[in-house]
């Protein structure tokens, strides 16, 4: 019998993802294999590594398997949580990621609150106050914001503030030998921190402020709108009780999809200001060539983004009263 | 002949309707400047892009002779700004019109014939979206090397699935549509009714969605050569940007970064301004609300 209301749909939406996430793990083991020449001879390129030693990493690796048994090995190995060994760092990839992690969480989630709740405001502003001259500087400043790659906006920023200004440090996440401690030690990551999160706060708030604004004009022709002027109430508890509050919705809807969107913004403002989260990371595999890396970040990256849209889509579903009885789909 | 001769007057009409549009003008404006830029590349550029110079040239600031000045190996960047715009205008190009073709046969058969058909390729249409763009270009990118054809490939990879889910969308309204029952009943085939009847109602969606991929190859571009993953043989904005970041030129040399910053942003804002004009035209009541 198939499970009915909030549980059934939230047991579809965690298979449908797990669904998704093996499928990334294909996709993944397949785009390496795409890579031309001997994985163990990059690795090794030293001429002097012998043939038996190869052979000996060759077996280790068990790259002496055919495809499916290299895949099922990836598989096993996987769930062990190995994701192999960084060319570069000579350590575990999961190490080296698991490194960079709360740095890069640090740096997003400041900055995408401060996009989100800014964007919705300017969103709402927009779409009230439609057709005046607020409402088109606030659309096209969004539009071009949001258009500009996020790694022109990091270079603009740190060209006139970090250069010509110097007001705020050049890259990285804290002043090297600076010997701070404690609450000094954080004044200057914050210092350091600013520009990276004007960054992609600038880049990110477009998207809300499109979103929010189309969505304010369309709950604004609803009959409820009317009928809340009608009855005299006044304009900013109607923007404030009824129309933004329903015009929230397809904002948080949109919020997993736009995750996908925001891990490029995070690779570039990072690698610009050289913040060491695993955007960076990313760069530093590229020009390293460290291809198991890449595939790690690669992985962290699409599950992360999967995962986030099933945590939005039961929040949602717990939201919306359609799915708790078990109406919706 | 009159077939091609509607179609011409149309194009034309929407031309003009567009003009009527303020981003519209704007974003052909820089279009067209940029593509004469591209065009006319061999007569603007003062020195060979690609050539270094000699060591006394090295990182000097804009002057008489060097117009925005030299980098890190006496190269002209002036001459390479205007030979950027031939590798953005170029790969935007090509990897729109792969993504639109394979986004519009996917979306088109999965739209026209339902069922099984239907819903594999929407599976697999949707896992595609769910994936993180820019990981998936950088990860394809630095497997398959450097070079304009696997950029052109990769945005395909990652953009089509957008094409194909707004054609098929649009090719579930129209199948049911008299004029195809009609057609169907005079015994047209699967493939005259997809490409002859569907398809022409479906290009003007299609060419504001081109618009859209434009932007997003001439970005993705940018973003693949900043981020090392260029063809270094040949001259783009991206590639200016990496050679000036790698080199820690970032502030040492602003002459160098500024240009091929200001060119990026210049172009993508220009389509996006297009992008946005195109689709504000194509809404029915477009023409009534400006009392044309």
């Amino acid at each position: 019998m198939p499970l009915k209301g909030f549980a059934g749909f939230a047991t579809r939406k965690a298979l449908a993802a797990v669904t998704t996430i093996f499928a990334i793990i294909c996709l993944n083991f397949l785009i390496f294999r795409l890579l031309p020449g001997d994985p163990i001879r990059m690795m090794f390129r030293d001429p002097r590594v012998s043939a038996e030693q190869l052979q000996l990493m060759t077996e280790k690796f068990g790259l002496d398997k055919p495809l499916w048994g290299q895949f099922l090995a990836y598989l096993q190995a996987l769930f062990q949580g190995d994701l192999g060994i960084s060319f570069w760092q000579k350590r575990a990839v999961l190490e080296v990621i698991a490194d960079r992690i709360p740095q890069t969480l640090l740096l997003v989630v400041t900055a995408l609150t401060i996009a989100i709740i800014l964007g919705i405001l300017l969103g709402a502003i927009s779409g009230w106050k439609s057709g005046t001259r607020l409402d088109t500087f606030i659309l096209t400043a969004s539009l071009s914001m949001y258009s500009i790659p996020a790694f022109s906006l990091g270079i603009i920023l740190m060209l006139i503030f970090a250069f010509y200004l110097s007001i705020f440090p050049l890259g990285g996440i804290s002043t090297p030998a600076s010997g701070f401690t404690g609450l000094g030690y954080w004044r200057d990551v914050l210092w350091h921190m600013f520009l990276p999160t004007i960054s992609i706060v600038f880049w990110y708030i477009g998207e809300y402020v499109l979103l929010t604004r189309s969505s304010m004009l369309d709950t604004l022709d609803q009959d409820y709108i009317t009928t809340a002027r009608a009855k005299g109430l006044k304009e900013f508890a109607i923007l404030r009780n009824h129309a933004l509050r329903n015009a929230l919705l397809p904002v948080v809807t949109a919020t997993g999809i736009n995750l996908a969107f925001a891990v490029a913004g995070i690779i570039e403002v990072e690698t610009v200001f050289s913040w060491p989260g695993i955007g960076r990371l990313v760069y530093d595999a590229v020009m390293k060539r460290d291809y198991p890396l890449l595939q790690g970040t690669f992985l962290v990256f699409a599950v992360a983004v999967v995962l986030a849209n099933l945590v939005v889509d039961l929040i949602y579903g717990f939201i919306d009263p359609r799915i708790k009885v078990g109406k919706a789909e | 002949m009159s077939t091609v001769r509607r179609r011409l007057t149309e194009a034309w009409g929407f031309f003009q309707l567009l003009l009527t549009h303020r981003m519209g003008v704007l974003g052909l404006s820089v279009f067209a400047l940029f593509a004469i830029i591209a065009l006319f590349a061999p007569f603007l550029h003062t020195v060979d892009p690609g050539k270094s110079g000699v060591v006394e040239n090295i990182l000097i600031p804009p002057n008489s002779q060097f117009w925005l000045g030299t980098d890190d190996l006496a190269r002209d960047i002036w001459s390479q700004v205007i030979y950027g715009s031939r590798i953005s205008l170029l790969i935007g190009f090509l990897a729109t019109i792969l993504t639109i073709f394979v986004g519009s046969l996917v979306g088109l058969i999965s739209g026209f014939y339902g069922g099984k058909i239907e819903e594999v390729l929407m599976r697999i249409t949707d896992f595609f979206m769910m994936l993180p763009q820019l990981p998936l270009m950088i990860v394809l990118a630095a497997v398959l090397g450097p070079s304009i054809w696997n950029i052109v490939f990769v945005v395909s990879i990652v953009s089509w699935p957008f094409a194909a889910r707004i054609v098929r969308s649009q090719v579930l309204s129209l199948k049911e549509r008299a004029f195809v029952e009609a057609s169907r009943c005079i015994g047209a085939s699967d493939s005259f009714l997809i490409f002859s009847e569907i398809m022409p109602n479906v290009v003007p969606l299609m060419f504001a969605e081109a618009v859209l991929i434009v932007t997003e190859a001439v970005y993705a571009e940018a973003v693949l050569s900043f981020l090392g993953l260029g063809d270094p043989t040949t001259v783009s904005w991206g590639m200016m940007l990496h050679f000036a970041f790698e080199s820690g030129a970032m502030v040492k040399a602003p002459w160098w970064v500024v240009p091929p910053i200001v060119s990026i942003v210049v172009l993508i804002l220009g389509f996006t301004f297009l992008g946005t004009a195109v689709s504000d035209v194509l809404k029915p009541g477009y023409k009534e609300k400006r009392g044309l």
